[in-house]
């Protein structure tokens, strides 16, 4: 009963997020078709992955005919970063290691980052969010290759609307000193590799930043 | 066949990604010291996750509408805004500046 309720509240927590996914899975199922997949592929990619920027830079490089093995290394480099937020989620998922397996699939940075925003993480919240932008980025995804594009997302500055929210939600973690300068050096460690190496590894590699948590 | 493979590996593996936590660590207690770096990979990713859609492009940083919607987010958040406000301001000043 509780849960449910949490469920719904991590629901109308992303309602104003809903514009996105479903704009951005539009784009998606339409840069899917330019890359020569069908609309099948599209959205089974959309269903099994479910996670934006990953699925952006493979159809990219395979519309520019970069080849299967170039796409691969470029999403799964981009998605690496799932393995940290999982792990700092992971206690809150209840049941059976089969259960935990399919919930999991509903970790996506929003969910993720709006089921911490009390300060500790919410199973009900996670996946309230993460089945409502399931739908939505499956169900864009589906439409965009049917009838093209909606709207483009960056039009309405939807690209801006991300950044802010995770900062919004970084804002109640810097109560204490040591998130403060665990932030600052993942910060740092992002600023300095963004220009450098491939996409998806600074923020890997921001999360070393959490090893100042042995710090006494 | 080539998109077959790419959807299927990135799927799959992408799916493990997701699972290493909640299947791998579990509600285990973790020990101490591994609690305290995990207790703070929270504000590591977010601040992570700012920088790179703030200013992150193809190998190089990009200054452009984003960052200036982002800072007048930034400016909301200070103001402890709601998280919605916060987000409208944000889209409405990067549309705004890309509509002049």
């Amino acid at each position: 009963m509780q849960q449910a309720a949490r469920t719904r509240d991590g629901i109308r927590a992303a309602l104003p997020l809903a514009a996105a996914p479903f704009l951005f899975g539009a784009a998606f199922g339409v840069l899917a078709l330019d890359a020569g997949l069908n609309w099948l592929q599209a959205v089974l990619m959309s269903a099994t992955t479910f996670a934006g920027s990953a699925q952006f830079a493979a159809a990219t490089i395979l519309d520019d005919g970069g080849g299967a093995a170039a796409a691969i290394v470029a999403a799964l480099l981009l998605n690496a970063r799932y393995v940290p937020l999982s792990i700092a989620v992971a206690p809150i998922f209840p049941g059976s290691r089969k259960r935990r397996f399919l919930e999991s699939q509903l970790i996506v940075d929003e969910s993720w980052a709006l089921a911490g925003r009390s300060g500790r993480f919410e199973y009900g919240i996670l996946i309230g969010v993460g089945l409502f932008l399931y739908g939505l980025w499956v169900g864009g995804t589906a439409l965009g290759t049917v009838v093209g594009d909606l709207l483009d997302p960056e039009a309405i500055g939807l690209d801006a609307a991300f950044p802010a929210l995770f900062l919004a939600l970084l804002a109640p973690y810097l109560r204490s000193s040591r998130a403060v300068m665990t932030a600052v050096a993942a910060a740092v460690i992002t600023l300095v590799l963004l220009p450098v190496a491939p996409p998806g590894v600074p923020i890997v590699a921001a999360s070393l930043a959490a090893l100042i948590g042995l710090r006494r | 066949m080539t998109a077959w493979l790419v959807i299927a590996v990135v799927g799959a593996v992408t799916m493990v990604f997701k699972a290493a936590g909640p299947v791998m660590v579990g509600r285990r207690d973790l020990p101490p010291r591994v609690a305290s770096v995990v207790e703070v990979l929270a504000p590591a990713m977010l601040a992570a996750l700012v920088v790179t859609q703030t200013v992150g492009g193809d190998r190089e940083l990009v200054l452009d509408e984003r960052l200036a919607g982002v800072a007048a987010g930034a400016v909301a958040v200070w103001l402890r805004a709601p998280l919605i406000a916060v987000m409208v301001v944000a889209a409405a000043t990067a549309a705004l500046i890309r509509l002049f």
